[in-house]
């Protein structure tokens, strides 16, 4: 019995240290070395069969020199802003198109919402490369946007989407919001009905009904959606090289330029290190909030 | 986490031990598709065709080792490079039996980048210049548009008016610095930081009427008439000539090589050190050594190759045009770059990211 009571407690303590723990750890050491051409473009690498020797020489060898680099080249430090900012931003139109849509689907008769649920699923069934070049085609100059912009005659001259930040926006926005949705929807589909009755009864409005009862203990859900959409959008790569221009500055973009064209594989590590710092910080910091709160509870 | 799955596969492929297989990474629309399938015919050996569009993506996969791939065509610059980090391993000449087909001109100057050829064989080789699309320039810019000068796209007044029917320039910064460096009349090969930090103003200037930094998609969007010029390679050029032939879409493309000096550069094809199959790479080696192999190649692509006896089978307008064959007096004007220091390396993309990004 306590085996098994042993087994269980282990397998997601196992789970985070076989993969994220030890890759972490694995990125974490190359931020550490120095640039060499050599296969792998890096030094020093672990020499076990000198023993002792050769790991305390391992260790000696690895210094903070790129992360200093770091500091020194304001290009970083915008990319994480500008790559912050895009992501914040995309998280927030994300909710408002996704709260309405997941809100829709709870509301509406059970002997529809299988179907609807399924509309929110089924593009994934769509390469998402695929669905990411489809929009090429749908904003580029000649694309579907512009021709039935133009041909309804609400402009003249056809809009530059693609290539720049609104495209990537919408790609974002586009792409993450069955993540808003979904867990939205959970979290409003176990909601109390008779709380808003109730709320009703008292002389609430269906507004104020909303905003105090509905929204509240639909919070769960808006956070999870939040991250779900906030943490891979703060390192998008490809939504922002194929839709957005050569202006797009995001850090997904700049660990790819470090990675190919410097093969600098110390540097983009701690490029990656410092993204994940990043991720990590808010998500702890949030996590403790929330435990004090349901300790207050 | 790409890396791991492929060099996981490359494991299991060797275990299994299946029907001998080869695998070559070459560049995007680099090769006539009959090829691949007639060493399948004549060989029995299953051919794997994967390709790619920067050499930068190249040698990533080669320096983190177990590529998985037997044949690779890194360009002479890339090449040196990579054999100092000792990537490759060196060609048996024994089981090269067409080697007898190489054009010595050609070997004498890759020599510079693979000394006595002992890794690569060349696979092609061209120069880096201007694909304009002459009714449009002449259209924006008159009749005495500069088509055949680095004017074209290094003067600033030029480029803006030509942003309005489209321009691409390649992603390649060990291409482009080294033209503006021919434009502001610097020796386009030095690796001095201070030089190479000139061109940035002429980069810069220009970029904000670059639509887009691409080292593929000028093809088709030349071909197609949604740009007017490219600053790219001549061979993918002249192929974008041959698509708007075809499509018969009124597109009229030229190649025009810059009067102030082009870029040389020679495509080498070499078996990675830790090749799963060096035999059968050996023998596709010596397959695009064949003579009508060769020229069956460059008369799909546009583009010259290292072969001297292949010149007998190629097509009278591929040996004839002096974009693809350039004349005597053209090849003296040609010059050709080494590879940066890895600190000038970090400071050239450095100043391309800030060029490409405006900021």
């Amino acid at each position: 019995m306590n085996l098994r009571r042993f087994i269980l407690i282990a397998i997601p303590y196992v789970w985070l240290l076989a993969l994220f723990l030890v890759p972490f750890g694995i990125v974490l050491k190359i931020a550490l070395s120095d640039y060499a051409l050599s296969i792998p473009p890096y030094t020093p690498t672990l020499d076990f069969s000198a023993g002792w020797e050769g790991i305390r020489a391992f260790f000696a060898a690895l210094d903070l020199e790129n992360f200093i680099f770091l500091t020194e080249d304001d290009l970083y430090w915008r990319a994480y802003l500008s790559s912050l900012q895009i992501a914040l931003l995309a998280t927030f139109v994300t909710l408002l198109v996704g709260f309405p849509i997941a809100y829709g689907i709870a509301q509406a008769s059970p002997a529809w919402r299988p179907t609807l649920l399924m509309l929110v699923i089924l593009p994934f069934w769509t390469s998402f490369l695929i669905r990411v070049y489809a929009w090429i085609g749908i904003l580029s100059n000649e694309g579907f946007l512009n021709q039935a912009l133009m041909s309804i005659g609400i402009i003249s001259e056809p809009l530059t989407i693609l290539n720049t930040n609104w495209a990537v926006y919408i790609g974002i926005v586009y792409t993450y919001l069955p993540f808003m949705v979904l867990p939205i929807y959970a979290a409003l589909d176990r909601l109390d009905g008779s709380l808003i009755e109730a709320a009703e009864d008292l002389g609430c409005s269906r507004f104020s009904a909303f905003w105090l009862v509905t929204f509240p203990l639909s919070r769960q859900g808006v956070i999870a959606g939040c991250l779900l959409v906030f943490i891979p959008a703060l390192g998008e790569f490809v939504i922002p090289s194929l839709l957005g221009g050569s202006k797009t500055l995001m850090i997904g973009k700049v660990l790819f330029e470090e990675f190919f064209a410097n093969r600098d594989w110390p540097v983009a590590s701690a490029v990656a290190v410092i993204l994940v710092l990043l991720l990590i910080i808010p998500i702890i910091f949030f996590q403790r909030n929330e435990q004090r709160q349901r300790e207050q509870d | 986490m790409k890396i791991i799955s492929l060099a996981l596969t490359v494991a299991l492929m060797t275990g299994a031990a299946a029907a001998e297989e080869v695998r070559v990474y070459n560049w995007s629309d680099y090769i006539d598709e009959a090829l691949l399938k007639k060493f399948q015919e004549e060989t029995g050996i299953t051919l794997i065709y994967d390709v790619f569009d920067s050499n930068e993506i190249l040698e990533t996969k080669l320096l983190a080792g177990s590529s998985g791939y037997d044949v690779v065509v890194p360009t002479g610059a890339f090449l040196q490079r990579q054999i100092q980090a000792g990537v490759f391993q060196k060609l048996d000449k024994d089981k090269l039996s067409n080697a007898g087909n190489i054009w010595d001109m050609i070997e004498s100057r890759t020599e510079k980048y693979d000394p006595d050829n002992a890794y690569s064989i060349n696979y092609m080789w061209g120069t880096t210049g201007m694909g304009v699309n002459i009714n449009k320039v002449r259209e924006v810019l008159g009749d005495d548009a500069p088509v055949d000068s680095l004017e074209l796209v290094f003067n600033p007044e030029n480029m803006k008016k030509l942003s309005s029917c489209g321009v691409y320039f390649l992603d390649a910064p060990t291409e482009l610095i080294p033209a503006a460096l021919k434009y502001l009349g610097e020796d386009p090969d030095s690796h001095d930081p201070k030089v190479i930090a000139k061109t940035e103003e002429v980069l810069s200037a220009v970029a904000p009427h670059v639509q887009k930094f691409n080292s593929s998609e000028y093809i088709n969007a030349l071909a197609n008439g949604e740009i007017c010029v490219a600053l790219g390679w001549s061979g993918d050029i002249l192929q974008a000539r041959d698509r708007a032939a075809e499509a018969d879409n009124g597109v009229e493309i030229e190649f025009h090589a810059p009067k102030e000096g082009a870029l040389m550069w020679f495509d080498q094809m070499a078996i990675p050190a830790d090749a799963p199959n060096p035999e059968a790479a050996h023998k596709f080696l010596n397959f695009i050594l064949d003579a009508q192999n060769m020229a069956t190649a460059s008369n799909y692509v546009y583009y010259a190759n290292g072969n001297k006896a292949s010149q007998a089978f190629l097509d009278e307008e591929v040996i004839s045009d002096p974009a693809i064959y350039p004349s005597a007096e053209t090849m003296e004007n040609l010059y050709t770059v080494t590879p940066w220091e890895p600190r000038t390396q970090r400071s050239a993309t450095r100043m391309w990211t800030k060029i490409k990004s405006g900021t």
